[in-house]
């Protein structure tokens, strides 16, 4: 019971930062119909940057309690990932645009590969520890531990994903985004620039990656030029398992996703008798992934594919 | 002075010219009809007045402006509306929501909410159904969905692309009756269709195109009396 609520928690942690990055792949999947699968070096741009400014900051002796540290690093390293989220829209996507569906693609993975070389070359290859600036008080609840950082973690995550959700369903901007990414000529009729529209989904995915990166970083204690990768691709599972282009499938794919590899970490030992660890956790995304395409193509909250022509 | 004026108009698709220099206009309050067989290049013809297509040649005055060099977003903003051909509702948005898709460009909130208000009025079955996802509304409905949020963006001039396509004979009827009440509401209308005598019936000048060039022009009484016309498009 103790390990099975422990996980739970666990999953929450891990799930609600999936959410977040996933929102990243599916708002671009329903304006464009193209995975970037470069958002996973966002995520970790967002958190190399934000290990840098606190770094610094501390470095050159600036003494301010630790959130408020963590706070300006964030906000540096949100407007740079926005900025790198709209580069990268134009320098790669936007060219392609009416191409064949494979060659953003290609371009997407050349680029991710361009930005963890240009990771190495500023942060280099070793892992980088967080700045020891956060406390990680433990509470526990029914036998089961989570720090105060998590329980702040997941608080942000909702808050953030809800705010997201009103943005998309009540304001005129999110009404454009919907519009476009239904009938993107007939949007340009009722003037909407399609190209503002697009780029603003990539700079606010982007956003919420950069977010995600430096939960992950805290949580981990660690970021790494590399980390994006597994992470980002998690995340792509979680959309796909929620239905990929739409926001509350990526949720509710996310909280899944992170709930059933904490609980297949947890258990995979005693199911395996000790064969195999928790290092093998990732399998679980994987399966999971393979699973959905297997049975649910669409996904938990998609619709029929055939209905996207 | 007219609203608008086409001279030369010339338009290719991929090495084949689909208009082949056509000359037209429409003057303020008018409602005017370009009728034709399917091909004609009457559909072309709106794309480019909107700017979804290029021209290769010839020249657009809309309000006293040349238009080259507008992008095609901007279009609505200087008071071109089109409702496209099939409707273009966004499905997945509301009733509502695609009436405000229609003043999307605009910023005069309070105005809006009277015009949307003056819309329900005019299509009571928009009302009822204005949290109803568009996608679920009968064709009829839909293209009073259409209509209504082209009005919403308060157009000088309506183009109107096919708006009879796919419809009952019965709801193309009231289409029609639609188009008169828009037109009664001082709406400046370009209409394209291909069920040629009811276009004629409500319009007050036409133009008919054939293969790319305007053949004829005239009074839309004039050109429903036409033997040529009548062969042709009016199926007598």
């Amino acid at each position: 019971m103790d390990t099975f609520l422990q996980q739970i928690l666990n999953g929450l942690v891990l799930g609600s930062i999936y959410a977040l990055i996933a929102l990243g792949y599916t708002m671009v999947y329903g304006i464009m119909g193209l995975i970037n699968f470069a958002h996973g070096e966002v995520v970790m741009v967002g958190a190399m940057v934000t290990i840098s400014v606190i770094s610094g900051l501390t470095h050159f002796g600036v003494n301010l309690p630790g959130p408020v540290l963590l706070l300006i690093g964030v906000a540096v390293a949100i407007p740079s990932c926005m900025l790198l989220g709209f580069v990268i829209e134009r320098v790669a996507y936007r060219p392609l645009r009416g191409a064949q569906r494979l060659a953003p693609l290609i371009t997407a993975i050349g680029l991710s590969i361009v930005l963890q070389q240009l990771a190495i070359l500023i942060w280099g290859r070793n892992y980088i520890p967080f700045p020891p600036v956060l406390d990680h008080d433990v509470v526990t609840i029914f036998g089961a531990s989570i720090t105060t950082l998590q329980i702040f973690i997941i608080v942000m995550c909702f808050a953030i994903m809800v705010g997201l959700l009103v943005m998309v369903e009540r304001t005129r901007l999110g009404r454009a985004m919907r519009a476009t990414s239904q009938n993107p000529s007939v949007a340009g009729l009722m003037g909407v620039n399609v190209n503002t529209i697009i780029s603003a989904t990539f700079v606010i995915g982007s956003a919420l990656g950069a977010i995600a990166g430096v939960m992950v970083a805290t949580n981990y204690d660690q970021a790494h030029y590399y980390m994006g990768f597994m992470i980002g691709l998690k995340a792509f599972t979680a959309a796909v398992l929620g239905g990929i282009g739409n926001l509350g499938g990526a949720v509710a794919g996310g909280i899944l996703l992170g709930i059933i590899e904490s609980l297949g970490a947890g258990y995979i030992g005693s199911l395996t008798g000790g064969f195999l660890g928790s290092n093998y956790q990732d399998i679980f995304a994987f399966m999971v992934l393979i699973l959905v395409l297997i049975f649910r193509p669409s996904g938990l909250l998609g619709e029929k594919m055939a209905d996207r022509a | 002075m007219s609203l608008l004026q086409v001279k030369n108009l010339q338009v290719s698709y991929g090495g084949i010219q689909a208009v082949k220099g056509i000359d037209f206009s429409i003057g303020k309050g008018e409602l005017v009809t370009l009728i034709g067989a399917n091909g004609a290049g009457k559909t072309t013809t709106l794309r480019t007045l909107v700017g979804m297509v290029k021209r290769s040649g010839g020249s657009i005055e809309f309000d006293g402006k040349e238009t080259a060099g507008i992008p095609s977003h901007a279009f609505v903003r200087h008071g071109l509306a089109m409702v496209p051909e099939g409707r273009g509702i966004f499905g997945k948005l509301t009733v509502e929501e695609n009436l405000l898709m229609g003043a999307y460009v605009r910023d005069d909130k309070a105005q809006i909410l009277v015009e949307m208000e003056r819309i329900y009025q005019l299509f009571p079955r928009l009302k009822e159904r204005q949290r109803q996802l568009a996608g679920t509304l009968s064709g009829g409905e839909q293209q009073m969905v259409a209509m209504g949020r082209a009005m919403l963006s308060k157009p000088k001039l309506l183009l109107l692309d096919e708006p009879s396509m796919g419809l009952a004979p019965i709801i193309v009827q009231k289409i029609f009756e639609i188009i008169q009440m828009v037109a009664a509401e001082g709406v400046t209308m370009l209409l394209v269709e291909q069920n040629a005598r009811l276009a004629l019936e409500v319009s007050q000048r036409g133009y008919v195109m054939e293969s790319g060039r305007i053949t004829m022009e005239g009074e839309a009484k004039t050109l429903l009396d036409d033997e040529r016309v009548r062969n042709a498009y009016l199926g007598d």
